[in-house]
């Protein structure tokens, strides 16, 4: 285990009980052109310092959340729900 | 008084090309540049020192037995020029064309390994699929019995495949390009690039502002930083990738040893040190710390090839960014909106054994300003085109 990360659900867990899926990015509307939605599902920002990602609590609770995470050093992160996303906005 | 390998140098107000990053690929593309085209006032640009990132961190697991056209011509012209390489540069790098397996251990991926044979003999690259009784003949340790929870069906055996020493690859296309009159200036930071125009300008670095008409960017796991530094958004993900090496034991392990369903690899140096790697981290990561996650299911899943390996000692661990694309297969690309721009990276975990092909088209791309045949599909943008060019079977832990 290199850190533990925090489910809103279930609180501090090894990372390896998640899978990580990608980091977040509005997604196009659905009539969007080929190349507005060939950017969402191939370019990432990648960023070397903080970004928001989707994270699955694959051997826990089976949730899907968000983390604020930076990605030079894993201990300085935030887990909430997408729901909270939407209203921080 | 000793004679050094490369020189520091004052750092000019202007080159004609800069190079970013002082790896594999970014001192062969400048190798090449001043060997086949004559560009001889280049500078690269290192953040850290020469060989700090991958290229002084990989496996040194050299080969050409890839799934696409594209790819087994671009590694295969990089194995061929490997074999020349410690006669052209007068270094020994320590090259051993000791063969590779790849062990296959379902029926979906004895198919993949079986494809994968018939396409590289087929393009002239010798592969063969060998039975587990003739794996065992060369390889007498390994459990070919059904005991193990993935009992080995057969291995794709690809002979010119070997192991090379890394570091002197890095030193010696570095004393190469000096010699032929390139700077080579180490902890040296680039922070931002300028673009005036659509056109390269020049780079703004913490020791001072170069002006250049041509920047190359070869800084791998780095390389989603430079590019936004020029507007451009890279399909990339940067994953640190582990690997560790054991003390010394007697030879024993003769060919490289890779199985993907195992997500381990392995081989034994010239020092008799077993070096062991698995798949990358399994969340992006910019930091290069190794974890007890790796050595705990590389110990696990290595036992179960060789159960003679339970009582070897770890020496050390270790980790290296790796910039994964989406198809396995690299990005070497001029770039439309930005006259004199150009990208080396997305090398992932495979792309040592690609440099030489790389500085080689590279180097040629940068003098001509037109991109060779040879890297024609490895464009940057050919993700938003649908034109993937898909090695993951050949390249996700075979390195
Ligand atoms: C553990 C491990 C095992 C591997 N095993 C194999 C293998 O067996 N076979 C194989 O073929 N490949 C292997 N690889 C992959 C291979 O190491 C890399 O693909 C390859 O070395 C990349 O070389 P490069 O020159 O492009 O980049 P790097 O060697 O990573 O060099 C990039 C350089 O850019 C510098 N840089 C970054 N940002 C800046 C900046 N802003 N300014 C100045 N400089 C900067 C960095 O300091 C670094 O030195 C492995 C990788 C790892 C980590
Ligand atoms: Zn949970």
């Amino acid at each position: 285990m290199s850190f533990q990360l925090n489910c809103p659900n279930c609180g501090k867990r090894a990372v390896s009980e998640f899978s990580f899926k990608c980091e977040y990015m509005e997604r196009p509307e659905a009539d969007a052109d080929f190349k507005e939605w060939g950017d969402y599902i191939f370019l990432r920002e990648n960023k070397k310092g903080t970004q928001t990602e989707w994270w699955f609590h694959r051997s826990g609770c089976q949730s899907w959340f968000l983390v604020e995470r930076d990605t030079t050093n894993n201990t300085d992160h935030k887990s909430f729900w997408y729901k909270d996303l939407k209203q921080k906005k | 008084m000793t004679e050094r390998m490369w020189n520091n140098h004052e750092m000019r107000s202007s080159y004609d090309v800069v190079i970013i990053g002082g790896g594999a690929h970014g001192l062969a593309t400048a190798y090449y540049l001043a060997k086949n085209h004559g560009i001889t006032n280049i500078a690269v640009i290192e953040q850290k020192f020469i060989g700090y990132g991958g290229s002084g961190r990989n496996t040194a697991i050299l080969r050409s037995n890839y799934r696409t056209e594209e790819g087994i011509l671009f590694y295969d012209q990089s194995l061929k020029l490997y074999e020349d390489l410690a006669q052209e540069l007068d270094y020994n790098l320590m090259f051993s064309q000791q063969g590779h397996f790849t062990l296959g251990h379902s029926t979906a991926s004895m198919q993949a390994l079986t494809t994968r044979a018939a396409y590289n003999r087929a393009l002239g690259v010798n592969s063969t699929i060998l039975d587990p009784p003739e794996i065992k003949k060369m390889l007498p340790e390994i459990d070919i019995s059904n005991h193990p929870r993935y009992p080995i069906m057969g291995a794709l055996y690809h002979p010119p495949g070997g192991i090379i020493r890394h570091d002197a690859v890095v030193w010696s296309y570095a004393r190469g390009a000096d010699q032929r009159g390139v700077h080579i200036h180490q902890l040296t930071e680039v922070q931002d690039i300028l673009v005036e125009n659509g056109e390269v300008r020049g780079v703004k670095t913490n020791r001072g502002t170069i002006h250049c008409k041509q920047v190359v960017s070869c800084v791998a796991g780095w390389s989603s930083e430079i590019c936004k530094m020029v507007g451009i958004k890279l399909p990339l993900v940067t994953h640190p990738l582990q690997a560790l090496v054991t003390t010394d034991y007697k030879p024993w392990l003769h060919h490289v040893v890779v199985s993907s369903t195992l997500h381990i690899y392995l081989s034994q140096t010239d020092r008799g040190e077993l070096v062991c790697g698995n798949g990358i981290d399994h969340y992006p990561h910019y930091g290069m710390r190794s974890t007890l996650g790796f050595l705990e299911s590389y110990a696990a899943h290595l036992l179960e090839l060789f159960p003679i390996l339970h009582n070897v000692t770890v020496q050390r661990q270790w980790a290296g960014l790796c910039d994964m694309t989406p198809d396995y297969s690299p990005i070497i690309s001029m770039v439309d909106d930005v006259d004199g721009f150009y990208i080396n990276c997305g090398w992932g975990t495979w792309g040592f054994k690609g440099s030489p092909a790389s500085g080689w088209n590279t180097a040629q791309m940068v003098a001509e300003r037109k991109t060779p045949d040879m890297i024609a599909a490895f464009r940057h943008d050919r993700y938003v085109k649908n034109r993937l060019v898909g090695e993951k079977a050949a390249a996700s832990v075979g390195n």
